[in-house]
């Protein structure tokens, strides 16, 4: 095994696992909630991204912006009419109510678009790649996929730290009831950080589908990757999460160069050696 | 003159348990008015209720003639009530100065601004990129009163805020106040542990018990042994 031939591409995959879990991270960041359909969501982009392509033949790097637009809205408007419902008592409903829309989508999509593996082809660019030197070489579609967390991540961290929305947000994080009565809308808010959240679920569906060969039914899978990132990288910034990302990466295909099977029980092994030495996460920012 | 804020028959209930029984109470344009009574006697959940951290019914709590009971917290902080809650609670994950553009979260106009928060409490400037929770508790209270005013509000509330001042600061922040009610026509209500500040700073006064107003007047009309009567509910 050529090491850091294997560091590199884990560190690209990583960019992928790293977007998976910045949105998860978003919804989490303000409303102190797991979203159980997170994966499946991902899932649905990609199906969406998908129908997008065969139908207007576009690039489907040109379909992110649609995919982020469309995302973004329909976010907007699962948080404004069922998630809202759900927050504010207790934390099992916004649970349950997200582990059945997972179902919801997983079965809507195994009807209407069959149990058949899917991609999303890339053409010439699936296999272009850009040497490094010493016969290492990247390929250009996952270096596209690491840029592009590393973008979301500036975004994400600019938003929440710069922008008066994302002060509101941190402040309706801390404390709902003294937020509103500064004059903080709190569901609208809510729905603003779920059209975010979707908005980074939009880009990582469309990548997801051109990575791997997708069905209805790996929702689940992408929930764990990305809830793995995000507790391996610790709550607080955004960059913590893409390096859990990152690191989530490294150690499936460090894994998966020692056996092809060891994978992602390896990333399975990282996150739970990080549960046990390091609950808060690698790099949470020590309040 | 009719009053800028007029609670009618207000109740409160905490589950199955009542902390309002139909507080009937006035506050006039520019006016100061302490609350006073024992640990539990409702005088936080009054002022919970006014800036619309639960529902009341409609018509029990009247802002400028209009009935605000059943509103929002946003739309009751809208219309220029603004609460220093007890226990500050600042925002731990905001910089002091976050916390105090919070207060502005409502972009209403007036005289209140960072800088004129700044020059009222100087100790707050240096320590503006701090977390507002790294500080000691009086700069907190600081930030907390602060925080209100950058609301520019008609109706300020304030509870408990001299817990965790020093005597010096306490009679600092309370002048201060009186500035602000004076000059720019501010209505403020107190709640004061210390009944002597709570009669010298205010222009009225109510008294709570178990949840009814036990006693009200003037401030320089109520004496000692009325209010120690009113407390004690004898
Ligand atoms: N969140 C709550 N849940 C249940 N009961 C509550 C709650 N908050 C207050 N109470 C009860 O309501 C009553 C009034 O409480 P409130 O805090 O308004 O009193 P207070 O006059 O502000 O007292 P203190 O001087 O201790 O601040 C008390 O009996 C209290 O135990
Ligand atoms: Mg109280």
């Amino acid at each position: 095994m050529n090491w850091l031939d294997t560091v590199i591409q884990g560190t690209l995959l990583g960019g992928l696992y790293a977007l998976f879990a910045m949105g998860l991270a978003v919804i989490y960041g303000v409303m102190k909630q797991i979203n159980i359909a997170h994966g499946d969501f991902i899932v649905l982009a990609a199906y969406l991204a998908l129908g997008i392509v065969a139908a207007t033949g576009l690039h489907p790097f040109l379909v992110i912006p649609l995919a982020i637009v469309v995302f973004g809205f329909f976010g907007y408007a699962v948080q404004r009419t069922i998630l809202n419902r759900t927050i504010g008592g207790d934390i099992l409903p916004p649970l349950v109510v997200t582990y059945g829309l997972s179902i919801v989508i997983e079965n809507a999509l195994q009807q209407t678009q069959s149990a058949d593996p899917r991609s999303i082809k890339l053409g010439a660019l699936e296999t272009a790649s850009v040497p490094l030197g010493g016969g290492l070489a990247v390929g250009v579609f996952p270096l596209v996929m690491l840029v592009t967390a590393i973008v979301v991540a500036i975004v994400l961290e600019i938003v929440f730290n710069r922008t008066r929305l994302g002060m509101a947000f941190r402040a309706v994080s801390d404390d709902r009831e003294i937020a509103s009565i500064m004059g903080v809308r709190d569901k609208r808010l809510f729905g603003y950080a779920t059209a975010i959240s979707f908005a980074v679920i939009a880009i990582a569906g469309v990548f997801m589908g051109i990575k791997f060969t997708f069905t209805p039914s790996l929702g689940p899978n992408f929930l764990l990757y990305a809830f793995e990132a995000v507790v391996i990288g610790g709550m607080g910034s955004f960059w913590g999460t893409l390096a859990g990302g990152i690191v989530l990466g490294i150690a499936q295909a460090i894994g998966f160069a020692l056996n092809p099977g060891w994978g992602i029980l390896a990333g399975h092994l990282v996150f739970l050696a990080v549960l046990l030495v390091r609950p808060t996460g690698i790099f949470a920012r020590t309040a | 003159m009719s009053a800028l804020l007029e609670t009618r028959g207000l109740v409160a209930h905490y589950g199955d348990f009542q902390a309002l029984f139909g507080i009937d109470a006035d506050v006039h344009e520019g006016e100061r008015v302490a609350l006073i009574g024992s640990n539990g006697a409702g005088k936080s959940t009054f002022l919970t209720s006014i800036a619309g951290m639960r529902r009341s019914a409609k018509e029990s709590i009247v802002f400028d003639g209009a009935p605000i009971g059943a509103l929002d917290a946003a739309d009751v902080a809208a219309l220029g009530i603004a609460l220093v809650p007890e226990g500050r609670r600042l925002f731990p994950s905001l910089s002091v100065e976050e916390n105090l553009a919070m207060g502005a979260f409502n972009r209403r106009k007036g005289p209140w601004n960072l800088e004129n928060v700044y020059s009222l409490f100087p100790a707050l400037r240096e320590k503006r990129r701090a977390p507002a929770t790294s500080l000691s508790g009086g700069q907190q209270q600081m930030v907390a009163i602060g925080r209100a005013l950058m609301a520019n509000p008609r109706l300020l509330m304030c509870d408990e805020i001299s817990l965790g001042l020093s005597p010096a600061v306490v009679k600092e922040v309370y002048a201060a106040l009186g500035v602000v009610c004076s000059e720019h026509g501010v209505s403020a209500i107190v709640v004061e542990q210390d009944i002597e500040l709570a009669r010298t700073m205010s222009d009225r006064a109510y008294c709570f018990t178990h949840g009814f107003v036990s006693l009200s007047g003037t401030s320089t009309d109520l004496t000692r042994e009325a209010i120690s009567a009113a407390y004690f509910g004898v």
